[in-house]
């Protein structure tokens, strides 16, 4: 049973308890606890059940690489699943629930899939579920998803906020073990700018855990030493809890700082997340100790030895009474020390090289802990945890020789340096026979705009696994990233730690060597997606051949700890089974974040009213005091309708186009874009952008123009009005300004660049109000001023300056909706005043604001076409009936050249018409008219579609606008369009215009 | 993340602040050209392994386009320059030439 020890662990207080709850149990810890340790104070093992076959998991690790001990904190508002216990840590009032399992931990219904696991392999889901095909969504996936998966997501706001913070600096370092605090220290002495980055809340790394000496005192005092001289260099920060979460492109670099997870307080930022500019990283991120595949290596009490030793030395707690180390190098010995020097039983260390000569060996030997050299694990057995461990020859099939009561199996398979952030952005590995792991490949680094690698690694990173290696190592690191930043580096040198003399490691893959298929189809890759041995093998026999298809067969490494743990000896497996060498399969892709960070982070301050700007016309606060009901149109809200006493928003449209067609209507039309272009080669200019002849156009006049892109399709449209000699206002939609002002902006720069034409986006200078109906003019008179606005001195398309009332005014006689109608664009500090003289003035007629839908309906019974509507990236203007834009005195315009591409003169093109349903229902938006027969993919044929539809109110029935095959040459031809309930609705192919087709109520 | 420097306004932009525009120096294919030029004017770009050169926009800074020469690969930047110019200065082409010996960009050697 695990326990805390009566003495020892250097990062705790004894004095301080914590209290929390795990799964609604309450339990003790002490202050410096992480959770885990805690855990296993408290005696629980036990902590999760497994992805697939919900097999009874404990903790494995002791830091960020753990992949099973994942637990949900917190509740309701503060709720986060999936966060590893190993790296958590304690503070009073911590909740933890375990995760997984249904209806409890210790009684888990899914364990039946343990059972049936040889039925359920590598690639089960994908060759099972594949038929019927209707049983995925009705029986498969509901099943699947009930006992499968992690944590659960939060289902409340976050009640924690976020931060970002910007950074520029010479060196990062990524790692505060001894070969980062080295590194820094180095950089920093030659004057470099250096943030120094570590994961844990502690600073040193493995080294005070492992007795480690350098320059003649223990490390924990040198690491202390250390720390307080970088504190005290001002070109130095230090931070600790903030982990280097991904290295990209010219050295950016992101890191995500955990500040109050350890101390919870609403008060300040949980999390802040770093952008970095850095000139030079050093990643000294360590190493992590591989698992060793044997059969039952995944009971809970099977452990990293590394981990086993950090819990007894950092926090007094042993995960078991009786340990069984079992290793293939010398580190693993280690902990047989530690555990025997703190009073523990270890009945033996099984070495599965065939000579155990080294200088840990002899300590161990001195203590009297017994050592069998070429000996490994047959298997591990007992019920929910580990109870014994039958002993065989490593290089044997698996016949026990002996068995050994334990509870707990410390086990070492080498170390493999943490090469994530090197890789994050092109660093490449090689392999090392000596130490079979992958290690960054110096000559192949990363690098930066200048062609110079800007990635350094440090110490157990780079691939050294002596403590004397890494200081050395580190040491130049710090000095080289210094060079390379433009400092001198100081010729001091490297702290020094006794020489070690590891005997060389050797490679296990499989434990033993012949394991038979019984043994390796319980031996466990990757914990966390349940990948043992025999699926990796499988994968390799069914021909996933390349390292990155086994990865996504398997799953292996995919879980939210990216295999850390199971990578290297997944790819030994695989390479094993190809037959090839492991350097030619080849490792998967490292992708950030090397462990999670929360989508709070990320997201930072942006979220809420901050989460996009709003942009408001100066008229918005009257329409939010007005009960407008708002729809977002590009970063705009406009007012869709504005409902009165409680009327449902249908009746509000009626009523406001009723108000319209029959006295007056007021629209707040400042949203729409105004670019004006000026110069001696605009009008030329303008004539390359629209299809219509701009340069022709009359001083004071209006004219409507289109505009498409290269590719001959419809992109804006508006209207354009000839200010002066060589000065155009050019209207665009309401999304399109910032759009098209890049457009004209990227044609003058790039394709013009000697035509002299200036553009500008006049857009939020002026509030542009429609005045429409037939009482427009009298209303306007109403209000007095310079301007004449009677039909002869301002008729259709045209437009005038002057003063409405005192206030500047230019009036556009230009109509969206087929009314007598008046664009009038005021001042923008002038606008609201002008909306309420309006208001007031329109009190008599009734005058009634009205929204973007009533805007839509009337332009609709017009006949007139909506960007983003009746186009959708593939319509040319000639689709629309449009011809009348289109000049045909112009040799070029923008998409000229295009639209006479055959497939665009194709006479079987889906072309504008009306639709009018023969029971006068209104036709569902997009729906498409069905036509006899299947295409070549089996499809039923179409031959058009609906792509406006509304009701109206002017002929109290539905109307519709669609694009149909030949349409214009089928008018009166009857129609079918498939509705969503299965059901047809016929409508016949009518003129898009039906509303005042001749015009007489705009011209008056 | 890319850093730039935008030669209009001579800041190093990070690429958050740019848009990229494709391929550079594109000869505009109108009314008139065959259906095989104006093919590969619109859609037959170039998009190499090493050397490359590209259009962007300083879109969140000063508006101005610019081009420049970068390999696509080891993202190491031979230069920037003026949008308003046809070809690549000759002293890119020397950049260029001098680390990536032998490099070929369409017609330009």
């Amino acid at each position: 049973m695990s326990h805390r020890l009566e003495s020892g662990g250097r990062l705790i207080d004894r004095s301080q308890p914590r209290g929390f709850t795990f799964n609604g149990k309450s339990m003790r810890g002490v202050k410096g606890d992480t959770l885990a340790s805690a855990l296993f104070a408290s005696g629980q093992v036990l902590v999760g059940r497994s992805f697939k076959y919900h097999r009874p998991r404990g903790i494995v690790a002791s830091g960020a690489e753990e992949p099973n001990a994942l637990v949900g904190l917190g509740k309701d508002r503060t709720f986060e699943p999936n966060a590893r216990v190993t790296t958590t840590e304690l503070f009073d009032g911590l909740t933890a629930e375990s995760q997984n399992h249904w209806p409890s931990l210790e009684f888990d219904i899914g364990e039946i899939n343990a059972k049936l696991s040889r039925f359920l392999p590598a690639g089960f889901y994908y060759k099972m579920f594949m038929w019927p095909r209707a049983f995925w969504k009705h029986l498969y996936e509901p099943i699947i998803r009930m006992s499968a998966g992690l944590g659960r997501p939060p289902r409340h706001r976050d009640a924690d906020h976020y931060e970002h913070f910007n950074i520029t600096t010479d060196v990062v370092v990524i790692g505060g073990g001894i070969a980062g605090l080295t590194a820094a220290k180095a950089a920093g002495d030659a004057g470099a700018e250096v943030l120094l980055l570590e994961q844990t809340a502690h600073w040193g790394g493995r080294a005070p855990v492992d007795g480690v000496e350098i320059d003649g005192q223990q490390a924990e005092g040198w690491v202390e030493e250390t720390l307080k001289s970088l504190e005290a260099m001002p070109n130095v920060t230090l931070r600790t809890r903030t982990m280097g979460a991904g290295v990209y492109d010219h050295g950016y670099m992101l890191a995500s700082e955990r500040i109050t997870d350890h101390a919870p307080d609403a008060s300040v930022p949980r999390h802040r997340l770093w952008r970095i500019r850095a000139r030079q990283i050093i990643t000294a991120t360590g190493a992590i100790e591989r698992t060793l595949s044997f059969a039952g290596n995944d009971l809970p009490g099977v452990m990293l030895a590394s981990a086993v030793r950090d819990y007894v030395v950092n926090f007094g707690v042993v995960p078991g009474e009786k340990t069984v180390v079992v290793t293939n190098n010398d580190d693993g010995y280690r902990t047989a020390i530690s555990l025997k020097s703190a009073g523990l039983n270890v009945p033996v260390i099984l070495d599965a090289r065939d000579e155990a000569i080294g200088e840990l060996p002899e300590k161990a030997l001195e203590m009297g802990i017994r050592i069998t050299p070429g000996r490994g694990i047959a298997k591990v057995v007992g019920k929910g945890r580990v109870q014994a461990v039958h002993i065989c020859n490593q290089s044997g099939d698996g016949a026990a020789i002996e068995e050994v009561e334990a509870d707990c199996v410390a086990m070492s398979g080498g170390w493999s340096p943490v090469v994530h952030l090197w890789s994050h952005c092109g660093g490449k590995l090689i392999w090392s026979e000596e130490n079979a792991h992958f290690r960054p490949d110096p000559e192949r680094a990363p690098t930066g705009a200048d062609g110079q690698a800007f990635v350094l690694t440090a110490g157990a990173a780079s691939g050294e696994l002596t403590s004397d290696g890494v200081l050395a190592d580190a040491h130049k690191a710090g000095q080289s990233a210094a060079r390379n930043a433009g400092y001198e580096a100081k010729t001091g040198n490297a702290p020094t730690s006794p020489d070690e003399n590891p005997k060389p490691m050797q490679a296990v893959w499989n434990m033993p060597a012949n394991a038979p298929y019984e043994l390796r189809s319980k031996s466990w890759l990757d914990y966390q997606n349940d990948v043992k041995v025999t699926d990796v093998e499988l994968a390799a026999r069914e021909g996933f051949e390349s390292v990155e298809h086994a990865k996504r067969y398997t799953t292996l490494g995919m879980a939210t700890d990216q295999g850390k743990l199971s990578n290297i000896n997944g790819l030994a497996v695989l390479s094993q089974a190809l037959g090839a060498e492991i350097p030619k399969t080849g490792t998967t892709t490292f992708r950030p974040p090397y462990t999670p960070i929360t989508m709070g982070s990320i997201a930072g301050e942006a979220r809420g009213e901050l989460f996009q700007p709003i942009q408001r016309t100066p008229i918005q606060d009257w329409h939010e005091a007005n009960g407008a009901n708002f729809e977002p149109v590009g970063h705009w809200r406009r007012p869709y309708a504005f409902p009165q006493n409680g009327e449902t928003i249908d009746d509000a449209v009626t009523r406001e186009i009723n108000a319209t067609r029959n006295s007056v209507g007021l629209l707040d039309a400042s949203t729409l874009g105004k670019l004006v272009v000026k110069g001696p080669d605009a009008g030329r200019f303008l004539d390359m952008l629209y299809t219509n002849m701009m340069s022709t156009l009359k001083v004071g006049k209006c004219r409507y123009g289109l505009m498409c892109n290269e590719n001959g399709f419809l992109s804006d449209d508006g209207v354009v009005a000839r200010i002066d000699d060589d000065t155009w206002l050019c209207h665009t939609t309401t999304g399109g300004a910032d759009r098209i002002h890049g457009h004209m902006e990227e044609w003058l720069q790039t394709e013009w660049w000697d035509w002299k034409v200036f553009v500008a986006n006049v857009t939020e200078q002026y509030t542009q109000i429609g005045v429409v109906g037939p009482k427009a003019r009298e209303v306007l008179e109403k209000l007095g001023g310079t301007l004449d606005l009677s039909r002869e001195a301002l008729p259709f398309m045209a437009f005038a300056d002057g003063a409405i009332g005192s206030i500047p005014a230019r009036a556009f006689r230009i109509s969206f909706s087929g009314e007598l109608s008046f664009e009038i664009a005021v001042p923008a500090s002038q606008g609201r005043a002008f909306w309420d003289a309006l208001l007031e003035a329109g009190a008599e007629f009734g005058i009634t604001p009205y929204g973007t839908e009533a805007l839509h309906v009337m332009r609709a019974e017009k006949g007139f076409i909506m960007i983003g509507d009746e186009t959708d990236g593939t319509v040319i203007p000639q689709d629309l009936g449009l011809n009348w834009a289109i000049s045909k005195k112009k040799d070029d315009y923008l998409g000229k050249r295009a639209q006479e591409r055959s497939h665009m003169t194709d006479p079987l093109r889906w072309k504008l018409v009306g639709l009018e349903t023969l029971d006068g229902s209104v036709l569902p938006d997009g729906a498409y008219a069905a036509e006899a027969g299947v295409n070549e993919n089996g499809q039923r044929r179409t031959e058009g579609r609906v792509t406006s539809t509304y009701y109206s109110p002017t002929l109290d029935r539905g109307i519709a606008m669609g694009l149909v095959v030949r349409g214009p040459d089928r008018m009166g031809e009857e129609l079918e369009f498939a509705k969503i309930d299965g059901s047809v609705v016929k409508a016949k192919i009518v003129d898009p215009v039906v509303f005042d087709p001749d015009g007489e109520k705009q011209n008056v | 993340m890319l850093i730039l420097n935008c030669p209009n306004c001579g800041i190093n932009c990070d690429e958050t602040e740019l848009a990229p525009g494709c391929e550079a120096h594109l000869k505009r294919h109108g009314p008139g050209s065959s259906e095989d030029e104006f093919r590969d004017y619109l859609f037959a770009k170039e998009n190499p392994r090493g050397v490359h050169f590209e259009r962007w926009r300083h879109a969140n800074g000063c508006g101005k386009w610019f081009h420049a020469a970068r390999d696509t690969v080891t993202l190491e930047v031979f230069g920037t320059y003026s949008a308003q110019t046809f070809e690549p200065p000759q002293e890119i082409r020397d950049v260029i030439a001098r680390k990536r010996p032998g490099w070929a960009w369409r017609e330009m050697r």
